[in-house]
């Protein structure tokens, strides 16, 4: 299947945007709806059936609200909290238990701990091996996986209502009883040390890793790729990863994301069933370096011999999660590269035919997440592509059009609802406000923050974040056919490199068992 | 006007897991002009989804001009009669909608997803590009898309890694007129070659309303929306009907084995085989079979190959179905220092075996099972590519119902073991299949050599 526009293009900004459940208040929504109305300019007109008018789009009435079950909070005998939110259309249940530790919280010659540890949580668990494990959770039709993040894990369950107390008993075995056995460590360190040798076929993964480096050094967790790297995986033992566990897998670490077809009478036994055991204990504290700003404009290529496309990332350092400026800036990156329509996406797909797709955003962290302006661009028009990028870099400093700061702002108030539709989408909302601790009646205040965004605004955000006079620039693909058109555009010193200089040697693991 | 008259679910209250019952409830008219409408209410979230399918795909295309159904696909949004170039997604993105397209080898379909108050902004654009496109076609419009839809093909195949393997794949299973020979994305040239006229031609024989079917879910009145769609679409000409596809017989009389080379570091092998169409009989034992092959760890090919073994990175196997014909694959990727012949050998002891003596009852049941709490995924989003109305337009288009949901669902539940056996029997011959190996450049010697194993 081919399609207009690749999701995944369009798909990492809308993580990007953070999106909250509240209890609907109704009459700060009929506030909402008021504002939008004078905003986008539409008013309610009667229907007629009749031939239709064309010379212009038809008036809408007014947009509707989203009506969410209120988020029900309690805890379980442990002191465990859990979040619930009803939702009984299909008869399915996800279960996101979420702890406060991530890939920042690695040692420093132990990267990728947490992720690994993660990942080892569903190779056995309680009485059941790898094996046994995966047979059980297939046969309830369920699955169970677990990965860390940056700042935090998630043990996801998502599973039939009819088999959710086989599965709940699942759930609880791989989170508070993996077995770290020393066969499955060994088996899944071959397949990661695999990963990073097929990297080195991924002109993406490539051009991502230099760039997460190039922004925040090799000191900085957000530096350095969550998976690890060579030496660190082949250092890892079982001891590593029950100390691990055993440091920050506590019930006072953890909040339980319930939602689905369940209630809080329906559930609360069994939750109580399966984690009140779960002791509590004292998790080490995060403490990270501080960040530095990217000072100048500096070039970095990377060989791709032959690759008929250049993968283009430009970026700094952008904003912490909790920054005031959060509103501002969502609303500037969806003119500049955040929508179809936005500047970069127009302008290299549809005006120049460089691309399949443009795109910018900013990763919203704890600490600041990067800024990236990014693109696949086809080789031979590579430093032309970076003139246009340069130029929307330059011109969303400008003020912005009232009918497209309308639109943006628009385009992000009124799609919200769509966030709500699958029982794994909600459950990874409410994750966001556990991660940020946010207040339940969070998405009110988005819809009225979009809103209350001016261009003023805008402008601001986009002259304090957006330098392009200081940002790195990554591009990987064919050097000798690029490497002297962007040398002349003169962007800043250039640096070039292999693909080892940034991937480090491919692994080799060597055929043994 | 039809109207379903299930409940949303029925579930009986006690034994739920014999009894689920799927329903999607929908009503169903055909304007005079020929388009077939599909509704279908779903008030949970204040969303809802206009979904269109038009009945052609890559399969249509004449010779020397692969790719040209989906560059057409591009085209439609670049403006209508009443509609200018770059309005069609800014007008749904100020009213808060998303829109997207896809093309295969046998349909093109669109869909805007939007908050419900914009349902006539979303029937204006659809029916003003399936009546006026025309009014605003430049060749100017076909060139800018050109270049977008080349860079496509760079961006998801030709810089890929094992990107070329499944256009190869393609064009050895079937004969060279045969509509799934030649890939959806085409060639450079022949993207090359498509002309402004190409776009006319194309636009009056394929995109007419008698060709299309219109789904519409979600937070919807359907008295009101048959309405606004008789409104929007009603003056659009019918068109003349398009003759059926009449594909040439796709047999494999022996093995054929292919090498491509690509910039990768591990070799990856390919097998497979043509195999029953989309919902004809052994479509779902070959969907279950896949399973019981390469789904989860304790799938056969997996646990020897990957877990036991550990010669390979990662293991897949799947029933690829298409209306005229199906083909079913496995993947499976060398781990350093093993050869696509040693993994070739497993894959043989292993479908060898399933030939020999039925899967067990577990094996069948926990496949059977993943399919069935599937099915309760694909109904909890409205809109999208898989939402609920295009899976709507899916069933309507292949089965003629478009709530096929249960009976889909059926013919899993029906198969026992020896069904499996069968099928394996059948249709996994070793007489006839492609192999492909794709090796790192310069080193043919990884992939599995023409000679008699196997056979």
């Amino acid at each position: 299947m081919t399609s207009r526009a690749l999701g995944l293009e369009f798909s990492h900004e809308h993580t990007a945007i953070e999106t909250r459940i509240g209890r609907t208040n109704v009459a700060k929504m009929k506030t909402f709806v008021c504002v939008l109305l004078l905003i986008a300019g539409i008013f309610v007109t009667p229907l007629h059936a009749q031939k239709p008018d064309r010379s212009k789009p038809p008036e809408l009435s007014s947009p509707p609200t989203l009506r969410l079950p209120p988020i029900q909070h309690f805890r379980l005998s442990n002191g465990l909290p859990v979040l619930l939110l009803e939702k009984h259309e299909v008869p399915l249940v996800q279960m996101n238990l979420l702890l406060k530790v991530g890939s920042t919280a690695d040692p420093t010659e132990k990267s990728g701990l947490a992720s690994l540890s993660a990942r080892m949580l569903t190779e056995g668990a309680g009485t059941r091996n790898a094996l046994q494990l995966a047979d059980a959770i297939d046969f309830l039709g369920a699955s169970l996986s677990a990965s860390a993040g940056q700042h935090t894990t998630v043990v996801a369950l998502h599973t039939p209502l009819n088999k959710l107390d086989s599965a709940v008993a699942l759930l609880a075995d791989v989170a508070l009883r993996p077995q770290f056995a020393n066969e499955e460590l060994e088996r899944t360190r071959k397949e990661l040390l695999t990963t990073l040798v097929q990297w080195h076929d991924e002109p993406r993964a490539i051009a991502s890793v230099l760039f997460n480096e190039t922004l925040y050094g090799t000191k900085h967790p957000y530096g350095i790729p969550e998976i690890g790297n060579e030496r660190s995986l082949r250092s890892f033992t079982t001891e590593d990863l029950k100390r691990f566990h055993g440091k920050y897998f506590h019930s006072n670490n953890a909040t339980l994301i319930v939602v689905g077809d369940v209630t809080v009478k329906s559930i609360q036994s069994k939750l109580e069933e399966a984690f009140s055991t779960w002791p509590q204990g004292n998790s080490p504290s995060l403490k990270l370096p501080p960040i530095g700003q990217i000072e100048r404009r500096e070039v970095y290529l990377v060989d791709k011999p032959g690759a008929p496309q250049s993968e283009i990332r430009i970026g700094r350092i952008g904003a912490p999660r909790l920054t005031d400026d959060y509103y501002a800036i969502l609303v500037m990156n969806t003119i500049l590269g955040g929508s179809f329509t936005s500047r970069l996406n127009q302008n290299l797909r549809e005006q120049h035919g460089y691309t399949y797709g443009a795109r910018s955003t900013f990763d919203f962290l704890p600490q600041p997440g990067p800024f990236l302006a990014g693109a696949a661009v086809q080789t031979a028009v590579t430093d032309k592509a970076l003139v246009e990028f340069m130029k929307e870099l330059n011109g969303i400093l400008q003020p912005v059009p009232d009918e497209e700061l309308t639109r943006a702002k628009n385009y992000l108030a009124l799609r919200y609802p769509e966030n709500f539709q699958s029982v794994a989408q909600i459950a990874n909302q409410l994750g966001e406000l556990v991660t940020y601790d946010l207040p339940d009646d969070y998405f009110n205040g988005y819809v009225q923050h979009i809103l209350a965004v001016t261009g003023a605004d805008v402008q601001r955000v986009a002259k304090k974040y957006i330098d392009p006079d200081q940002v790195a620039i990554i591009i990987a693909g064919d050097q000798k056919q690029i490497e002297a058109g962007v040398k002349a555009l003169n962007l800043g010193p250039l640096h070039t490199l292999t693909i080892n200089d940034v991937l480090g040697k491919a692994p080799v693991i060597g055929s043994e068992k | 006007m039809k109207w379903s008259l299930f409940l949303f679910f029925f579930l009986s209250s006690a034994a739920i897991a014999q009894s689920l019952r799927l329903s999607v409830p929908y009503s169903q008219f055909v304007l005079p002009n020929g388009l077939t409408v599909i509704l279908h209410e779903d008030h949970s979230t204040p969303t809802l989804s206009v979904n269109i399918w038009y009945h052609v795909g890559s399969g249509r295309e004449k010779p020397g001009r692969t790719g040209f159904a989906h560059l057409f696909e591009h085209i439609m949004f670049e403006g209508s009669g009443h509609v200018s170039e770059g309005k069609f997604d800014e007008w749904l993105e100020a009213a808060g909608g998303d829109n997207n397209a896809s093309t295969s080898s046998d349909r093109t379909n669109y869909w805007e997803n939007i908050p419900s108050n914009a349902l006539e902004l979303a029937l204006f654009l659809e029916s003003d590009r399936m009546g006026y496109l025309l009014n605003a076609m430049s060749p100017a419009k076909v060139d800018g898309q050109r270049d977008v839809v080349k860079n496509e093909r760079r961006q998801s195949y030709e810089n890929r890694p094992y990107g070329m393997a499944d256009i190869a794949l393609d064009e050895n299973l079937y004969p060279s007129n045969h509509p799934y020979h030649w890939p959806t994305i085409g060639s450079m040239e022949d993207l090359s070659a498509a002309s402004y006229e190409d776009v006319v031609s194309f636009f009056k024989q394929y995109y007419t309303p008698r060709n299309a079917s219109l789904a519409i879910a979600g937070d919807i009145n359907p008295a009101e929306t048959k309405k606004l769609v008789e409104k929007w679409f009603s003056d659009v000409p019918a068109g003349s009907p398009v003759p059926p596809i009449a594909p040439p017989v796709a047999f494999l009389p022996q093995e054929k084995r292919i090498v491509l080379e690509d910039k990768v570091q591990l070799p990856r092998l390919y097998m497979a085989w043509l195999t029953p169409a989309l919902f004809t009989p052994g479509d779902a034992e070959l969907d279950l079979l896949a399973n019981i092959l390469a789904g989860g760890k304790n799938s056969r090919l997996y646990k020897r190959l990957v877990y036991d073994l550990q010669i390979a990175q990662d293991v897949s196997a799947f029933q690829a179905s298409r209306p005229l014909g199906s083909s079913f694959q496995i993947i499976v990727t060398a781990r350093e220092g093993h050869t696509l012949s040693e993994l070739k050998k497993v894959i043989q002891e292993e479908i060898n075996h399933i030939k020999s003596e039925p899967p067990t009852d577990r094996e069948l049941q926990r496949a059977v099972n993943q399919f069935e709490a599937g099915f309760l995924d694909r109904l909890e989003r409205i809109g999208g590519f898989g939402g609920k109305a295009d899976q709507l337009n899916n069933y309507y288009t292949a089965t003629g119902n478009p709530d096929y949901f249960n009976e889909d669902l059926a013919r899993y539940k029906a198969l026992d073991v020896n069904d499996l056996r069968a099928i394996a029997e059948t249709h996994l011959r070793d007489d006839g299949r492609v192999v492909l190996s794709v090796v790192p450049e310069g080193k043919k010697d990884l992939a599995t050599p023409a000679g008699k194993e196997g056979r």
